[in-house]
Order: structure tokens, then C-alpha cells, then sequence
């Protein structure tokens, strides 16, 4: 089980939170097309290795965690808020 | 039997001058405290304990712990029957009854052993192949065979009458295992200032310190300066059974399982989660067993344990005893059994000749080396021993009652493998041992550091570090026994005795070194394949006494070192847990909350029959006396269209939005446009998914130029939530909106039929109900008998109708000062099967309808879309597959024969035809078309079918019913009443 750092409550189980998937992908601009918008709703990247997240602490403070998490150790590199800019570790 | 006691005067760790009584297999036996199962059972003679998985070859106890893989029973009777129980775990209690398992019709004459019916039912890789063909066989024929040849014990089928208990537990350092290592790490860590768990899974702490006469002043002083640590809690009992991620770790606590009675109000057994900044291992390792035929034999036992039977327990397990090994430090079990009164012991070392042999000798002890055990001469119990010089042929039997074996010592990896830390080869020991991970560390025999002296040591160091890595400044400095005493660990490898018969890896599931051989021939060479395949270390053991001999026989096979092949990544449970303490008190009533409303108990009192929507309970009719449900819900439903009803409908999802962007935010949300709706206005709106599919629908309501009252359906308000916060905060956090769910705050509830103006108007003061006063979709603030509410003339059964939304204090007070009102018009209550009923007849969607497969246009909603602007949806909703015209649309069917039910998820299909049109979503009975079956259906070219008729197909129940395709709108498809 997880141990997420959530930048308004601190370090909060999992549990407490929702995974809502992919923090890189952007909401294309309203015209930007039905292949753009395919992409932002269905292709991910599955990548092995550090992967940007939104976790909701849907239990908690409500808000949109943006969480650095590695796939496969499940390490947390670093956690913020929505609006948040985070460094994602190398390999 | 020989008459001599196998209970010896004195030593050991239990209690003489008390009795326990217990039943094992109907029979009375006594014992005393401190006693296992398995340790009164050996003291009253008793070797046979139970029949093997697939085999139901007879079995004795192998071990004295967790790792046992034969001596599992049934423990308690009736509701309580626990099966699978490990004897060598169990504490025995007064009372306590057990019964062996998988033996019919008795222990000692087993009629699947007799006829080995199993062992043709089940060779290695039966899943895989034997039962393949044909299909049905498997339900009639082999799975109901299976089960009555192969199998452990019976679980209870009565609820289970205990309650168990889910906690949580935060520390500095937990220390996993209290022997040697265990006890001096966390007297090291806790005396450096560390808040310590220690939790054990034994009754007793010490570990292998339990064997030690000579380290048992240094057990008892360390023992004592841990508890009187106010930072250290000592939690004996509990197996640390998981190790997940971010050092959190699952415990099983079994609080009043050893107890004859126990006391009230106390869980029988709790499950404990644990985050610890740093973890200790301190498991120890387990002994291996060697593959050599008829190596499951009852009186074939581990070395180590033959000896803990002596030492912990005062029982000599044999008089006549071999010991196999192929190390040092098992040569005490000989020593042990001899000082207690054995009369004969037999060394076979599989090792040449050399000082621990010399010594033995020395001491008066034969010694065979450069030998090997190559079978076993008994059935139910041990008379000799098959002893072969090792390079020859040809045998010597040496009588024996009791052959001890020991393959060396495996380290308990398991938590650590849980958790992936790397394992790496310890050739000395012939083992795996953990390597380097953050914010844990094994000590001890638990990586392989053997010998009571170097795990103490080790220990220390562990909790010392363990502590300092969590911020404590060094500690104190303590005695720790010294390594003098400590056998040489190293080993020399012996896995499999090459000779004809059964040869055991996994004593508990009845795998054979053959088996092992036989998946690799079949390709199952990779050790996770090779372990499926023969469902080696699947056993509720995990394997921990022959995993690695199985591994070996595999690497044999494929000429590759042992190291190379690898064990299989545990995982959790390192043993069993009780599904009942993994429940904890989630179970019954208690496993979800039950929303009421606040005016829930105004509905039990007026005789409510109650459904479940989501978590909430609401009314579903209010049966009258000798009513049936649909008399009362069609009662109901006439009142509505007749005079008029009221329903509580306070469960619907209520989020206030506010802000000076709030407007654009709903528009961004909805497909409809809510920034130009005016002050005190309803509207209807549809909330799509990003992928283009309906997901909510509801009224939306401008209170103020930047506050919007918005509803959800009931069952999507949390979803409706979390979709704002997801957009909110992550698509556009530049928007000035906040949000609030006031579900909660707000109670409501539904004034509908032709009279519903005038019931309103006497209950309502301050405000003018006139179509001019108050429209259709029009809101306001009044009060009812001087308590704040908000009217909204919004309708979802078709009729004129108000919806009364109050401070949810106020709810009863108005429900009623409403009844009242209403009295002269004859008003009466109506539930959600009513509603349903109504909403059917009017056509408006429901949860049925928005299933998560149907766009707006499917439904007919598309008008409603805004013509500019960006909402989410609207670009998927474009795809070519959601606008293609063959899609089913929305229509309404009624039975052609009135009286003829029509259910629900039938399939529309031509007479005669098998393909399927579209599908029912939704049936009522109606009351505005003389009582008949009607429904709302998804269908293809639907309007252009209507008129025509169908048959709505249920082959489920083998139903087909004649239905003709109506609009979906069977009453005022005008709104010429809701604007009355
Ligand atoms: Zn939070």
C-alpha cells in the first residue's frame, strides 16, 4: 500500500485515494479534431519506469494530487499540487 | 507402543504441575501448558496424524512450527471448525477438540491410500491436461471426484459466531521475529530511543533461545529489560504474514485462540496494518527436508525439531533414532535425544569423514559418514532406516523409530522476497540470503547468520542501524551471549537421494522429485512454470522446508546450478490468515454505511417497504393492509395522476456552485448552456463523459448572477463530484469556481398531480403559485409552517408538480405541514416504484437508460446540445461510430396482450428471428393505459418502426412476447399538464 505525501494533509495511505491516471496528457483545444481528443481519452504510454499520476484524495482534502511514482518499485519520487511542475528522476 | 513415558522429568518450557484435557480424533489426551498439539500428541505416543493431499499417504508431525506441512487438523467443532490448523502452532486449551483431515473412512484405513485412486486421478500438471475433454466432464464427472480424493479439511458452513478485529499501528522499528536476533535488535533499538514493535509468532519468545538451557539467564534478561522500555511493545501471538509497499506490513494477531474460554467483548483474532519507518527481519531460517524415498513417513521428522521436542516440550519423539545430515550443527539433536534417555542414536553423514564426526564418536556415538539415507521401512509408523555407503550399491537396515533429517538451514526470506529485495547465493549454506534494501534489513539467521551467539550479535547491530536510520543517536551497549557455542553453518549441498520410490519435495501438496522431472520434460522448465505445473510450494506451507530441494531437482535436471534456477517470488501470506480476521468487522450490515434520509423514520412509521439505491434506503411503496406490491404502487401512481402525491426525493446528488466563473464552468460541463440561464430558472441538463457517452443528468438552478444549485441522479452524485474536482483542478484551475455537495444539507421532496397547486398553495405562504407568479422551471424562496424552503416547479412525472427543498433540520416539519395541506385534496405518499412507474409513462430517462453505452442521440437528447463552445464530450460524441444511424434509439413498447409482462433486458427481435434489434430497458405496469405492460426500449431505426410490432424475447425463462413499438412519451407528450 502506498504512502502518498499529499501537499495539503502529508502523508496519507492509499487508500484514501482515487487513481485517476495519467498526469501528462493535456485537454487538446476544443478544435483540435476527434484524433486528438481519441489520444487524450484512450492512448497512454504504459510506460515501465517513473510515470507522472493524478491521485485523488478523494477521502481527504478532495484535491488532485500530481504524484511521480515508479511503475515498477512503486517509489515516490516527489508529490505536488495540480498546478505543480514536478522533476521526474532519470531512469 | 512401549509403555515407557515419552514425557521426560524435567527442562523445557511448559508448565508440569498443571493438565490440559483435549480430544484429538475423539479421543481423550492430556498435556500441559506451553504444550502444542503436536507436542501433548508426540507425549501421548500418537505418531499418525493425518493422510496426504493427493496420496492419502499416512503422515506424522514433520516440524514444531509454522513451516509443517503434514500435521494440519480441524480445530473446534460446529460454526467454530477451523481447518488446516498447523498442530505444531496450535496451543492445546481444555476442551479443545481436533480431527484429522482428508482420511476416509478412518485415519489409521484409508480407503483412497488402499485402492491409489488419486495417484491415477492426479499426476503432475493435472490441471493442464487430464481433464480437457470432454467439457461437461469436468462438472459432472472429475471435479466432484477430485474433491472427494484430494483435499485438506472442511470449513465451517455455519456463519461464523466470532468477531474479529482490523487495526492499525505506526512505529519507529518493527522487529519481525523475537529469537536471538530479534530480541537484541529491538533491545537495541529501543534502548537508542526508537518506538519499536516486536511482534512474534510464537506464544513464547526466543526462538531457538527455547533449546538453550545455557542462554536462557540472557533470554530472561533481555526479555525483561524490553518490556520495561516504554517505547517497545511486545506483540507475541502475531505473524507478520505481508510485507507491501512503503514498509507497510499485514500482522495476524490471535488473541483468544489458545483460550479454553473466551472473555467477552474481545476479538477472536485481529489483523493488524503496520507502517514502519524501518523494518527488522529477524525470521530465522527453516530446515530442509531431503528428498529420499518414503521421506513422508510418520517418524521421519526434522532434525531441529526432534530437538526443540526435547528442549522446549520434555518429549523424546523416538528411542531409537538416525539422524541423516549433511552438517554440523544438526549433530545436537543427537546429543539432546541421547541426554534424554534415547537409547540409540545413528549419525549418517552424507559428508566424508571429519571433526564433528570424530567428536561424535568420541562421545560415543556411531557415525556413518560418506552416507545416505535410501529409504524407510514402516507404514504407519518407523521400524528401519535404509542406510547405503554412498557410490555403492546395496543397503544396511538400521532399527529405527525415529529418523531425524536435515538438508541444512534456508533462511526465511519469504517477507523480504515479498517486499523484491535481490537474493543472493550464500554457497556456505547452500541458500539464499537477502541482499541490500531501503529501509529494511535481515538479521540473523534470517540471512543467514546461524549460531545463537552471531545472531545476537548481528541483531544488535541491525536494530542499532535500523534506529540511527530514523533519526536516534546511538544506544546503549548490552551483554549479547558469545559465538563460541556456535556450530559451523556450513554444508555440504544434498537435495535428492538417487533411489527407486517416492521421493517427497512437497510433502503437503504430494510433490515428488519425479514431478519436478516430469514438467521439465513437458516444458515447464522455468521455476515459476515448473512450480504451477506441479503445484510445488502451492501448498499452505509455501514450501519453506523443500522449496529450494524442488529448485534443485529442477536445476539438476536442466544442468544448471541451483543458483541459477532460482525459488519463485513469494508472496503474501507467509501463512495462513482467517479470512475472517481479513474481514475484520466489515461483514453484515457493517460492511457498507446505510444512508437514511431525514425523513426516513416518518417512512418506517407509515409502513414503507424499503429498497437500496446505492447506499441509501428509500420507500418503495407504502403497502396498505392486504395490498399487494403492485396494488399498492399502482394505488400510488394514481393518486398521482389523479390528485396528488408526495415523495421524498432528498437523495438525489445537490452541489452548490459558486464563483464568477462558475457559469462557464457548467457550460464547459454540460452540453446545454447554463451562463445564459436566468435568475431564479431551472434547466435541464445533460453531462456527458469525455468519450463523447451520457453520464449524468439533472436540473440546474441560478440562484444568483455567480451561484448555481445543481442536481445529480442519486446513484451518480459522488462520480458527479469527483468529475467537477477533476476538471476544476486539473483542466482549467485558471477558472474562479468553488463547489460543495449539500446532498446531505438539503432534504427534498416532490409535490406532483393535478391538485398540486392548490395542496402547495395552502402550505406555502409568501408565495405566488400562478403560472404567472411561478412558471414552469421557475424557482423561489417561501416557508411552510414558518420553516425556510425553496420551491422548484420542476416536474419528472409528467404532472404539475413542485419540488420543496429544505434545510434538512426542517424536513419533518414540512413533510408534514404539506401532508396536511394536502389532506382536502387527497394526498398521498408515494415511493421510488411509483416514480419509476410515472417516469416511464412520461418517457424521461433514467439509470437504465444513461447505462454508460447511450449518447444524447440515442436518446433523443441531442437538441439539447449548445451550438458553440467546447463541453467535454462534445468532440467524441462526434466520432463515426456514435453518429452512425444505425444505432438503437429510444422508443416506448407496450405489450400487445395488456395483461402479458414484458421484462426487463428482453431483446427485440423480428417473429421468428434470432437477431436481436435492441433491447428493453425499462418495464412498468401503467395506469394512464388501463393497467398494461409498458416499457422503454433501444432500438434499431426506431422511429421508423413505430407502429409496428416485435417480439420482446427472454429465453432466459423461455419468453416471448408480441409488443408494439409506441413513442417513448405515452402521456402529454405536449407538457401541456406541467405547464398547467
Ligand atoms: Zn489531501
Amino acid at each position: 500500500m502506498h504512502l502518498i505525501d499529499c501537499p495539503w494533509c502529508g502523508p496519507r495511505d492509499e487508500a484514501e485515494f482515487a487513481y485517476r491516471g495519467d498526469a501528462t496528457v493535456t485537454r487538446p483545444a476544443p478544435d483540435a479534431g476527434i484524433d486528438a481528443f481519441y489520444d487524450y481519452v484512450f492512448t497512454r504510454a504504459n510506460p515501465r519506469g517513473w510515470h507522472v499520476e493524478w491521485w485523488h484524495h478523494a477521502a481527504g482534502c478532495r484535491q488532485h494530487v500530481k504524484v511521480v511514482r515508479h511503475t515498477m518499485t512503486h517509489a515516490i519520487a516527489a508529490t505536488g499540487r495540480a498546478t505543480d511542475i514536478l522533476e521526474v528522476p532519470a531512469a | 507402543m512401549t509403555g515407557r513415558a515419552f514425557r521426560i522429568a524435567g527442562g523445557g518450557h511448559i508448565d508440569r504441575s498443571r493438565t490440559v484435557r483435549f480430544r484429538f480424533d475423539g479421543k481423550e489426551h492430556s498435556g500441559h501448558p506451553g504444550d502444542t498439539l503436536a507436542s501433548a500428541l508426540l507425549a501421548a505416543g500418537v505418531r499418525l496424524v493425518g493422510r496426504s493431499f493427493k496420496y492419502h499417504r499416512p503422515r506424522g508431525i514433520y516440524s514444531a512450527g509454522p513451516e509443517e506441512p503434514n500435521a494440519l487438523v480441524e480445530i473446534g467443532t460446529g460454526a467454530r471448525r477451523t481447518p488446516n490448523t498447523r498442530m505444531t502452532t496450535a496451543e492445546i486449551h481444555d476442551g479443545l477438540v481436533a480431527e484429522s483431515q482428508n482420511r476416509w473412512p478412518s485415519l489409521r484405513f484409508d480407503a483412497m491410500a488402499a485402492t491409489s485412486v488419486a495417484a491415477r486421478l492426479l499426476p503432475a500438471g493435472f490441471y493442464y491436461k487430464t481433464f480437457m475433454w470432454p467439457a461437461s466432464f469436468w462438472e459432472k464427472v472429475y471435479e466432484p471426484m477430485i474433491r472427494r480424493a484430494a483435499g485438506l479439511g472442511r470449513a465451517a458452513t455455519e456463519p461464523d459466531p466470532d468477531h474479529y478485529e482490523a487495526a492499525h499501528a505506526h512505529c519507529d522499528v518493527l522487529v519481525v521475529g523475537a529469537g536471538a536476533a530479534g530480541l537484541a535488535a529491538a533491545r537495541a533499538a529501543g534502548e537508542a530511543g526508537a518506538r519499536v514493535l516486536l511482534a512474534e509468532q510464537d506464544f513464547l519468545l526466543g526462538g531457538g533461545l527455547l533449546l538453550e538451557p545455557a542462554h536462557e539467564a540472557w533470554r530472561g534478561e533481555t526479555l525483561a529489560a524490553i518490556i520495561a522500555l516504554p517505547n517497545v511493545t511486545v506483540m507475541p501471538r502475531t505473524t507478520v504474514f505481508g510485507y507491501y509497499d512503503h514498509n507497510m506490513l499485514g500482522a495476524l494477531e490471535r488473541v483468544t485462540d489458545h483460550l479454553a474460554t473466551a472473555p467477552d467483548h474481545v476479538p477472536r483474532q485481529r489483523s493488524w496494518t503496520i507502517r514502519a519507518r524501518e523494518v527488522v527481519l529477524a525470521t530465522g531460517a527453516d530446515e530442509r527436508l531431503v528428498a529420499f524415498p518414503d521421506n513422508d513417513r510418520p517418524g521421519v521428522m526434522l532434525a531441529g525439531a526432534a530437538r526443540a521436542y526435547v528442549a522446549r516440550f520434555g518429549v523424546v519423539p523416538g528411542r531409537r533414532v538416525v539422524l541423516f545430515t549433511n552438517n554440523d550443527a544438526a549433530y545436537a539433536t543427537a546429543d539432546t535425544l541421547l541426554a534424554a534417555g534415547a537409547d540409540s542414536a545413528t549419525i549418517v553423514d552424507f559428508r566424508p569423514f571429519g571433526t564433528a564426526a570424530a567428536a561424535a564418536r568420541a562421545r560415543g556415538i556411531e557415525v556413518l559418514p560418506g552416507s545416505e539415507v535410501i529409504g524407510v521401512d514402516g507404514g504407519t509408523s518407523l521400524y528401519a532406516v535404509q542406510v547405503r555407503r554412498r557410490g555403492t550399491w546395496g543397503s544396511t537396515q538400521v532399527p529405527a523409530d525415529l529418523l531425524c533429517v536435515s538438508g541444512g538451514y534456508s533462511p526465511a526470506v519469504h517477507l523480504a522476497s515479498q517486499a523484491r529485495t535481490p537474493l543472493a547465493w550464500d554457497a556456505r549454506i547452500a541458500a539464499f540470503v537477502p541482499g541490500e534494501a531501503a529501509r529494511q534489513r535481515s538479521a540473523g539467521g534470517a540471512r543467514g547468520v546461524f549460531g545463537i551467539g552471531a545472531a545476537a550479535h548481528d541483531g544488535a547491530a541491525a536494530g542499532r542501524a535500523a534506529a540511527i536510520a530514523t533519526g536516534c543517536r546511538v544506544g546503549s551497549e548490552f551483554v549479547l551471549p558469545g559465538r563460541n557455542g556456535d556450530a559451523d553453518p556450513t554444508v555440504m549441498p544434498c537435495w535428492e537421494i538417487a533411489a527407486p520410490g517416492k521421493a517427497f519435495v512437497d510433502l503437503q501438496n504430494d510433490v515428488t522429485a519425479a514431478d519436478i522431472r516430469l514438467a521439465r520434460q513437458e516444458g515447464y522448465e522455468h521455476i515459476e512454470h515448473a512450480k504451477r505445473y506441479t503445484t510445488h510450494t502451492m501448498a499452505t506451507d509455501q514450501g519453506k522446508i523443500g522449496g529450494l530441494v524442488g529448485a534443485a531437482v529442477l536445476a539438476e535436471a536442466r544442468g544448471l546450478p541451483v543458483e541459477q534456477v532460482g525459488i519463485p517470488t513469494y508472496r503474501p501470506y507467509v501463512t495462513p490468515v482467517t479470512w475472517g480476521a481479513v474481514a475484520a468487522h466489515h461483514v453484515g450490515k457493517a460492511f457498507a454505511p446505510i444512508r437514511r434520509t431525514m425523513l426516513h423514520d416518518w417512512h418506517v412509521r407509515n409502513g414503507a417497504d424499503f429498497m437500496e439505491a446505492g447506499l441509501w434506503l428509500r420507500p418503495g411503496f407504502y403497502p396498505q393492509k392486504g395490498e399487494s406490491p403492485w396494488d399498492s404502487v399502482l394505488r400510488e401512481a394514481r393518486a398521482v395522476r389523479r390528485a396528488v402525491g408526495i415523495c421524498d426525493v432528498s437523495t438525489l446528488g445537490k452541489i452548490d456552485v459558486q464563483g464568477k466563473d462558475a457559469g462557464v464552468f457548467l457550460d464547459r460541463l454540460y452540453m446545454n448552456t447554463f451562463s445564459t440561464l436566468a435568475i431564479g430558472k431551472a434547466r435541464y441538463g445533460i453531462m456527458l463523459r469525455e468519450d463523447g457517452m451520457v453520464f449524468d443528468d439533472g436540473t440546474t438552478t441560478r440562484l444568483a448572477e455567480d451561484h448555481f444549485f445543481v442536481t445529480t441522479t442519486t446513484a451518480n452524485a459522488a462520480r458527479v463530484m469527483e468529475h467537477m474536482d477533476l476538471y476544476a483542478q486539473t483542466v482549467w484551475p485558471d477558472l474562479d469556481v468553488q463547489y460543495c455537495s449539500v446532498t446531505d444539507q438539503w432534504a427534498s421532496m416532490s409535490i406532483a398531480g393535478p391538485k398540486a397547486r392548490s395542496t402547495v398553495a395552502r402550505a406555502v405562504a409568501g408565495l405566488d403559485l400562478s403560472n404567472e407568479g411561478l412558471p414552469f422551471m421557475g424557482v423561489a424562496d417561501a416557508t411552510v409552517a414558518g420553516c425556510p424552503v425553496r420551491v422548484f416547479r420542476i416536474s419528472f412525472s409528467g404532472e404539475l408538480a413542485y419540488e420543496i427543498a429544505t434545510p434538512a433540520g426542517y424536513a419533518l416539519a414540512v413533510w408534514e405541514a404539506v401532508l396536511a395541506a394536502g389532506r382536502a385534496d387527497g394526498i398521498v405518499p408515494y415511493g421510488v416504484e411509483a416514480l419509476g412507474l410515472l417516469r416511464i409513462e412520461k418517457g424521461h430517462v433514467a439509470g437504465s437508460e444513461l447505462n454508460g453505452h447511450t449518447t444524447a442521440r440515442d436518446l433523443g437528447l441531442d437538441r439539447m446540445a449548445k451550438k458553440r463552445g467546447d463541453f467535454v464530450g462534445r468532440v467524441l460524441a462526434e466520432r463515426p461510430g456514435l453518429v452512425d444511424p444505425g444505432r438503437p434509439t429510444f422508443v416506448g413498447i407496450r405489450s400487445v396482450d395488456p395483461k402479458r409482462q414484458v421484462r426487463q433486458g428482453a431483446h427485440l427481435v423480428e417473429p421468428g428471428s434470432f437477431k436481436s434489434l435492441g433491447w428493453v430497458s425499462s418495464v412498468t405496469r401503467s395506469v394512464e393505459l388501463g393497467d398494461a405492460w409498458i416499457g422503454l426500449a433501444l432500438l434499431t431505426d426506431g422511429k421508423a418502426r413505430i407502429g409496428s410490432r416485435l417480439v420482446a424475447a427472454f429465453p432466459l425463462k423461455d419468453e416471448a412476447v408480441e409488443v408494439e413499438i409506441v413513442s417513448p412519451h405515452f402521456i402529454d407528450p405536449e407538457n401541456a399538464r406541467v405547464r398547467a
